[in-house]
């Protein structure tokens, strides 16, 4: 099948590559640009766990095209933190327990990502709603919930140091 | 300090967190051919003609194998792992092994059966190819009901396996027959468990690079020494020319404890073609191809007397096996087993057939076998206080095990082959401690005022027990490396149960350092001789087992390695801080790096007269028998009579799982498993048409619970009985979650509409399920102004029902 070249901002960076035209944004993600962050869980939308930003907003990266992206800003786990430099949600993931097996970890860190920014002090009742997007086997949430509470904790901590 | 029960964050947590892990698909192995599948669309057919001729000539294909390509040089896989121990004469099992073929060969025996392999350089060419393939099938009858499947008549699944009968067994305790047959009081119950799955969120997907004569498989499994003798096996090689590894891998709870054609196949064509090949498998195929669980139908009859004592239980009970039940002793001796749970009931029978029909193969999912003896149980004592009009919680009471009847013998045999002799006490109390967490007299108290006020909240109740730790064995190996790091090898296969850091703590307190100075490695073929893998609770009692007995040793051994270098007595020598120190005189000591030096071989070496180098220990470690977790359970619920939306407000679980190594993972696998159990209960189903298709194959139509469906969970660890069949005292804990919630939330759904005495035997638990129920035990009550018939006892005068 012919190639086409997709060019997008990814985690601050241009990158561009050629795939085939069908070829999904989590596919382009994870196999042309070796982000491998973005798990595949259903590959049907619902799981969650190819959830990246888009222009800052969660999506699908199995339901979008790479071609679909062209132009735009996409953010993915490996942008968020490091290993050297992790984001403060990523240390209350583990921190709190919010993972066992880590499949579904990099997509909900992103929905929780845009969770907490919209809801910098979060409620419990309504983030059992807002994350429910995201699937996870092994946790039973409870310490996902945690996580997300703790990492806004320590999200606010530098502005309240400079208050 | 003291690492075992602190709440230690986890050491494995950096790169799942970050997205750098490493799952079998994020590998990039220059030159990686990709396979997809080409399945069966029919349950049961002849295969008449494949032609892969149009799908061999597509862009990017490298080869196309059919179960004939391969009939010579890939023998199919016969699983017969469970064959049953001594011990087990009178339970009397009959289990033919498990025949799973490679690619189906003559005959296609349920949808989603691997018919062709189509290899390419990538998955979308791949996939392209397959579509290509074309087949022919000549449809024959199948089998789909198992108690019509093993009738005379019926369409074979196996030759082998006659009436489709694959696995069967007959427990006799007492005499059930006697105690029914004199019974001032009996019923009889017909109870369903579901087929579900486990629905891990990666699923299966196995990379199988050789390099000279060896081939490195990287398998997402829970058992990589079977994985690998069972692949030397079919394809004919030495077993030590295949390492089977797992990388990180995102769950199991079952599904992948089995061995399946595709790291067969994958294996082979690797050899073959000599480059690295993969196949991830698909969500649909996840759904189709992957085991599926539970399945079965109990018919149940209980004799009790007029105070709700249980004398007698009598079951018989069939499950589904599909093509196979790979483990029958787990997936259905272990109801046996179980059944009676922390009750004292005398007499018990129970006859089991484990019944071939064309679905996809049944395999043990996490609790296997206990959630539905469980189910079983507790719906059968909340039906025995329906019929005395007595509390479920009082009929409960009067059933349970006291202590001073413990160490309470079953009278039968566990699947290992030794009595069931129960290690853990203290039933009565955690029952009443749970009643008081979650508020059980004031919910009685106040329950017919909600009700009145349109609000029907009930409280269900449930209890398990849980053989943990079973064997037969696992292994350790604990070394000092010339850095002075202690390492840990096991033949466990951790993913997700945070092995690393639990077994660290463990081998940190024997060495006096911290557990992010061990370094942990398991789950691969290449580190032990022997190994077996993470399943059925077993990994903490066994492989922490294995791995203290190895470190003990060690300490032994470096002990008098430096008491050699130092010239002192063993005894008189302690380890901290990674050093051998003389005790009373801190300062005066050897590291374990220059105590790996004195051990190596070579003329440097000061090693007691007649030690062999190395400080490197093993350990195989057998158990006595599995050692006994027990719990209660109780679900808060409210139910919506008139749409049977059941919401689940709280979950209050206490339990014992012995010594606790790390609380915080512990509470982990406790939540996790809770809401896997409410998924069972409520959503998920996985259903077959009458022609043997399954209706659900999307995460659309298998509905897992999310985070909106998650209540209120409540857990406290009871303390008090540390295993005394195990050197650290555990019991499993990661199965226990899902066992009670069917029973604790029919319980509480039948509690809440308690005036309609309504009978819930059936799972999931769905609205349409609890509204046929209401209309059953209503269909002589007033008419629901909706138009549903709603059963309302006339002594009962709030009215809440008609709001």
């Amino acid at each position: 099948m012919k190639e086409v070249e997709v060019r997008l901002t990814v985690n601050g960076r241009e990158r561009s590559a050629r795939c085939e035209p069908r070829t999904t944004l989590a596919d382009f993600l994870r196999g042309h640009l070796g982000l491998t962050g973005t798990h595949l869980g259903c590959e049907h939308g619902v799981c969650g766990a190819c959830t990246v930003l888009l222009d800052g907003a969660t999506a699908r990266s199995c339901l979008m095209l790479a071609v679909q992206g062209q132009g735009h800003e996409v953010t993915t786990i490996e942008g968020l933190g490091t290993p050297e430099n992790p984001h403060p949600l990523m240390r209350a993931f583990s921190e709190m327990h919010g993972l066992q097996c880590g499949f579904c970890t990099p997509g909900f860190i992103l929905s929780a990502h845009e969770y907490l920014r919209e809801n910098p002090r979060p409620d419990r009742q309504a983030m059992r709603k807002d994350l429910s997007g995201n699937i996870c086997r092994c946790t039973g949430y409870v310490k996902i919930f945690a996580a997300v509470e703790r990492a806004a904790e320590l999200m606010a901590e530098p502005e309240a140091a400079r208050s | 300090m003291t690492w075992v029960g602190q709440r230690v964050a986890r050491k494995e947590d950096l790169p799942l967190v970050t997205g750098t892990g490493t799952y079998v698909p994020d590998f990039n192995l220059p030159g990686t051919l990709e396979v997809a599948f080409v399945r069966s669309p029919l349950a049961h057919a002849r295969i008449l003609n494949i032609d892969t001729a149009e799908a061999l000539s597509a862009e990017g294909v490298v080869a196309i194998y059919t179960g004939p390509d391969i009939r010579d040089q890939v023998h199919a896989l016969v699983l017969d792992q469970e064959a049953a121990p001594p011990g087990l004469e009178t339970a009397a099992p009959e289990i033919h092994p498990a025949t799973i073929e490679i690619l189906a060969d003559a005959e296609v025996r349920h949808v989603g059966q691997a018919v062709a392999a189509v290899v390419a350089d990538s998955r979308y060419h791949a996939e392209d190819a397959a579509e290509l393939v074309r087949i022919d099938y000549d449809e024959l009858r199948a089998a789909l009901d198992p108690e019509q499947a093993r009738l005379p008549g019926a369409p074979i699944v196996f030759d082998n396996v006659p009436n489709n009968v694959q696995a069967r067994y007959r427990i006799r305790v007492g005499d059930a027959d006697a105690a029914l047959d004199g019974a001032e009081h009996r019923l009889a119950m017909k109870i369903r468990s579901q087929r579900v799955m486990a629905a891990p969120m990666e699923t299966r997907g196995v990379l199988a690079s050789t390099v000279g004569e060896e081939t490195t498989v990287w398998s997402s499994t829970q058992i990589p020494w079977a994985v690998r003798n069972s692949i030397a096996g079919a394809i004919g090689v030495p077993q030590r020319q295949i390492r089977v590894q797992i990388p990180h891998m995102g769950g199991g709870f079952g599904q992948k404890v089995n061995v399946y054609p595709e790291e067969v196949l994958v294996t082979y064509i690797s050899r073959v073609l000599h480059r690295p090949v993969r196949w991830v498998e698909d969500r649909v195929e996840n759904m189709i191809a992957s085991g599926h669980a539970r399945d079965q139908l109990h018919n149940v009859e209980a004799a009790f007397d007029s105070e709700g004592h249980i004398t007698a239980i009598r079951d018989r009970f069939v499950l589904d096996s599909g093509v196979a039940c790979p483990y029958p002793l787990s997936s259905a001796y272990n109801v046996a087993s179980h059944f009676r749970s922390m009750y004292r009931i005398a007499n018990f029978s129970i006859d089991a057939e484990c019944v071939l029909t064309h679905k996809m193969f049944n395999l043990p999912y996490r609790g296997a076998g206990r959630p539905e003896a469980a189910f079983v149980m507790d719906r059968v004592i909340n039906a025995v206080a329906q019929e005395l009009s007595l509390d479920p919680a009082e009929v409960i009471m009067r059933n349970l095990i006291a202590d001073e009847e413990q160490p309470y013998r079953m009278g039968m045999p566990y699947r290992d082959g030794h009595e069931v002799v129960y290690d853990a006490s203290g039933f009565p109390a955690a029952f009443e401690r749970l009643l008081e967490l979650i508020g059980y007299a004031e919910h009685r108290r106040t329950q017919a005022q909600l009700r009145a006020q349109g609000v029907h909240r009930g409280i269900g109740l449930g209890t398990y027990v849980e053989g943990t730790g079973v064997g037969p064995f696992e292994s350790g190996q604990v070394h000092v490396d010339a850095q002075g790091h202690v390492v840990v090898y096991s033949g466990c296969a951790p993913h997700g149960q945070g092995l690393d850091t639990t077994m660290s703590q463990v081998v940190a307190d024997a060495f006096g350092i911290t557990p992010e100075e061990v370094v942990f490695r398991a789950g691969d073929t290449a580190l032990l001789p022997y190994g077996v893998g993470t399943f059925a609770s077993r990994s903490v009692v066994t492989a922490g087992a294995a791995i203290i007995e190895s470190s003990n040793r060690l300490l032994k051994r470096i002990k008098a390695i430096a008491g050699e270098m130092l010239e002192m007595a063993p005894e008189d020598l302690e380890v901290g801080a990674g050093r051998v120190r003389v005790r009373g005189v801190p300062s005066r000591g050897v590291s374990f790096k220059e105590v790996y030096r004195a051990a190596s071989p070579g003329p440097g070496a000061r090693l007691p007269e007649g030690m062999d180098p190395g400080t490197s220990e093993s350990f195989y470690w057998v158990p006595p028998t599995v050692t006994w977790g027990f719990g209660v359970v109780g679900a808060v619920v409210d139910v919506d009579p008139e749409t049977g939306v059941v919401d689940v407000r709280k979950v209050v679980m206490l339990h014992d799982c012995g010594r606790v190594i790390n609380p915080l993972i512990v509470e982990g696998q406790i939540e996790g498993g809770l809401v896997q159990g409410i998924g069972a209960t409520l959503y998920e189903h996985v259903i077959y048409d009458e022609s043997g298709q399954p209706r659900a194959t999307t995460f659309l139509d298998y509905l897992l619970p999310t985070s909106a469906e998650v209540p209120e969970i409540v857990q406290e660890h009871l303390e008090g009985t540390p295993s005394e069949r195990n050197p650290l005292g555990v019991k499993g804990v990661g199965e226990s979650g899902p066992i009670s919630p069917p029973a604790a939330i029919a319980n509480a759904i039948i509690d809440a509409l308690s005036p309609l005495k309504i009978q819930l035997n059936e799972l999931p638990l769905s609205p349409a399920t609890v509204v046929a129920a209401i209309e059953r035990a209503g269909a002589e009550g007033p008419l629901h102004p909706t138009g549903v018939k709603i059963g309302f006892p006339a002594s009962n005068q709030s009215g809440g029902f008609l709001r």
